[in-house]
């Protein structure tokens, strides 16, 4: 490992994601993620790559799409609105089965909302962020470090399994500064792809990609392949991290930000003697079910924390197919709780209150 | 002694259009053009959404389907990837003049070294016949039912090598139309030059093919392509409305 820097959240998705091979950004400016457009703009030109400052966010996505087909990395960063936008784009990138990473800097909304930190484009990404059945892989990194270490892990699966991969964190993780341990520059990758439209050279068949299929039970055949590659990915590719579930009796499921809150909400219970723990996860497509299932054979509730009224919450539930009670910590339009606040719930818990 | 053949660069899949439509021969000058410039080989091609949808069935060469007036946007995306290969977009009216305006113009703003080849026939055929941007004013269409009203909000016909001339990046800016021989030869040269500008490296060319749709404009084929002159040229006169190469004798 290289000695640490002091960077930005945003600073380091743009490092990591040029350290592991993408040469070409397309980005539009919205707050709180511009960092990252204006570091691609420094960048780029000075190491032979594509910064290119999109007319819409649309664009933008669409320019990845055009790079996506010629099989080499490419990238956007917007936040939630301008994620909004994209949605058709990588509806289009799954269609097509292209890899892509899409970094989404949440702020609060629905609609222009605020730009104050959040965490409330859960749904949009996990369920699939556009029209028809698709997945995309989802990170939700809870440092700056993990900013870089999870940029250049989606880059690389996106390619692994040729689909979109979102980088979802918020705005505290965009705007707050850590030391990170920079990762190796990675060798160019993308570039044995045999679907890719680089032209024939006169030498093959021609490539098209497209997402249109006018038979339907070529159609049906088409979704039910992308879907045995999801299946896949979710058996090899799910990430979560415990912290103190040994003797745990309250589970804490939280990402992000708000984990780190969490963690020092837990430090302090267990000061005060309650056993609790926390499972956070990293992928949140795929999501850790098996982990909360075994958790909730041991524990006695569960409580998630995140910045949205409940999103993720719906996916414990599921996951533990409601054998145990769910609480619920939660604040919303770019606030943001408070280890006491969430500690609060711990002694509720605790003392059987909720 | 072979006379006549079809181009190398289109493909033996027959054409879905219908009667008396003009893609077919707009898609052989393109073909044509490839192989005279022996290009196939590196050229990706674009495909919209519309009636010319499915393009990318037809030419030989790699192709990308791009979302409703996306393609200058993908394009752009393909020629930033590889600057070596030639890149063209195939659009018609409603993805290029109406939902993909703004990458049209924001394209042809920066300039980007690739090759749109632009068919206008003043309708939305493949959702069957609704107005466009480029739809004459009086106009029957589907969704125009009483003809093109300007006074009833519907506007007036975009000229879309008018509007771009006002940029100062595009290369090579020309309006032909196929409606006649003499007219098919002429739009040959236009799009053989919009792609040998992209070869020599010049910028962005646009060459805006006038169209007929029989179907939706409720013609035949033949009083269709008397109706391009009629009405549609002197709503949209042909003629060079951009070429630096002029510029610079």
């Amino acid at each position: 490992m290289t000695e640490k820097v002091l960077m930005k959240g945003n600073e380091a998705i743009a490092e990591a994601a040029i350290l592991a091979g993408c040469r070409h950004y397309f980005g539009y400016p919205i707050t709180p993620q511009t960092e990252v457009a204006a570091y691609m703009a420094k960048k780029m030109p000075k190491i032979g790559g594509t910064f290119l400052q999109a007319e819409s966010e649309i664009a933008a996505i669409n320019m990845v799409y055009g790079v996506a087909s010629t099989g080499k990395p490419a990238m956007t960063s917007s936040s939630s609105p301008g994620i909004s936008l994209k949605c058709e784009g990588i509806s289009y990138l799954a269609g097509a089965d292209l890899p892509a990473l899409i970094v989404n800097v949440q702020r609060g909304g629905p609609g222009l909302g605020g730009i104050q930190p959040s965490q409330s484009d859960y749904f949009l990404a996990t369920r699939g962020p556009g029209h028809g059945d698709f997945h995309v892989l989802v990170f939700a990194p809870a440092s700056v470090q993990e900013m870089a270490d999870l940029t250049g892990k989606a880059l690389h699966l996106a390619w692994k399994y040729r689909m979109p991969a979102m980088l979802l964190a918020d705005g505290t993780m965009g705007q707050m500064m850590e030391p990170v341990a920079l990762p190796e520059p990675h060798e160019a990758f993308g570039t044995d792809n045999p679907w890719a439209t680089t032209g024939t050279l006169m030498a093959r068949e021609h490539n098209i990609v497209n997402s249109l299929e006018l038979a339907p039970e070529v159609l049906e055949q088409k979704n039910l392949a992308r879907f045995e590659r999801y299946a896949q990915a979710e058996a090899e590719e799910c990430l979560w991290e415990e912290y103190l579930m040994d003797d745990a009796e309250i589970c804490i499921v939280s990402y992000g930000i708000t984990a780190r809150i969490s963690r020092n909400a837990i430090v302090q219970a267990r000061k005060e003697g309650i056993r609790v723990g926390m499972i956070r996860p990293i992928t949140l497509w795929p999501f850790p079910n098996e982990p909360l299932k075994a958790a909730a054979d041991k524990v006695d509730s569960f409580l998630v924390v995140e910045l949205n009224m409940g999103q993720m919450k719906e996916d414990v539930e599921l996951a533990i197919r409601c054998r145990k009670p769910v609480d619920f910590c939660g604040r919303v339009g770019g606030m943001i709780p408070t280890p006491d606040e969430v500690l609060d719930h711990i002694h509720a818990l605790a003392e059987g209150r909720r | 002694m072979i006379v006549f053949e079809k181009p190398h660069a289109l493909t033996d899949v027959p054409f879905h259009y219908c009667p008396g439509c003009t893609h077919g021969i707009v898609h052989r000058l393109v073909a044509e053009t490839i192989d005279e410039l022996g290009i196939e080989g590196k050229t990706i091609g674009i495909a919209p959404v519309g009636c010319s949808v499915m393009a990318y069935n037809y030419f030989n060469c790699d192709m990308i389907e791009a979302s409703h007036g996306r393609a200058p946007a993908v394009a752009t995306g393909v020629k930033r990837a590889m600057p070596d290969n030639v890149v063209f977009t195939y659009q018609g009216d409603g993805d290029l003049a109406s939902i993909g305006l703004c990458e049209t113009v924001s394209t042809a703003c920066r300039g980007e070294n690739i090759t749109i080849i632009f068919i206008n026939n003043a309708i939305y055929g493949m959702t069957g016949g609704q107005m466009a941007p480029t739809s004459l004013i009086g106009q029957v269409t589907q969704t125009s039912p009483y003809g093109r009203d300007p006074n009833l909000g519907q506007g007036y016909p975009i000229q879309i090598c008018e509007l771009l001339a006002t940029l100062e990046a595009p290369y090579y800016l020309e309006r032909v139309t196929v409606n006649n021989v003499k007219n098919v030869r002429n739009a040959k040269r236009a799009i053989k030059k919009a792609f040998q500008n992209q070869v020599d490296g010049k910028g962005f060319s646009l060459v805006e093919v006038l169209s007929s749709c029989p179907t939706n404009w409720g013609m035949t084929p033949d009083k269709a392509l008397k109706w391009i002159d009629e009405a549609m040229i002197p709503q949209y006169p042909l003629g060079v409305y951009r070429d630096k190469d002029k510029e610079a004798e």
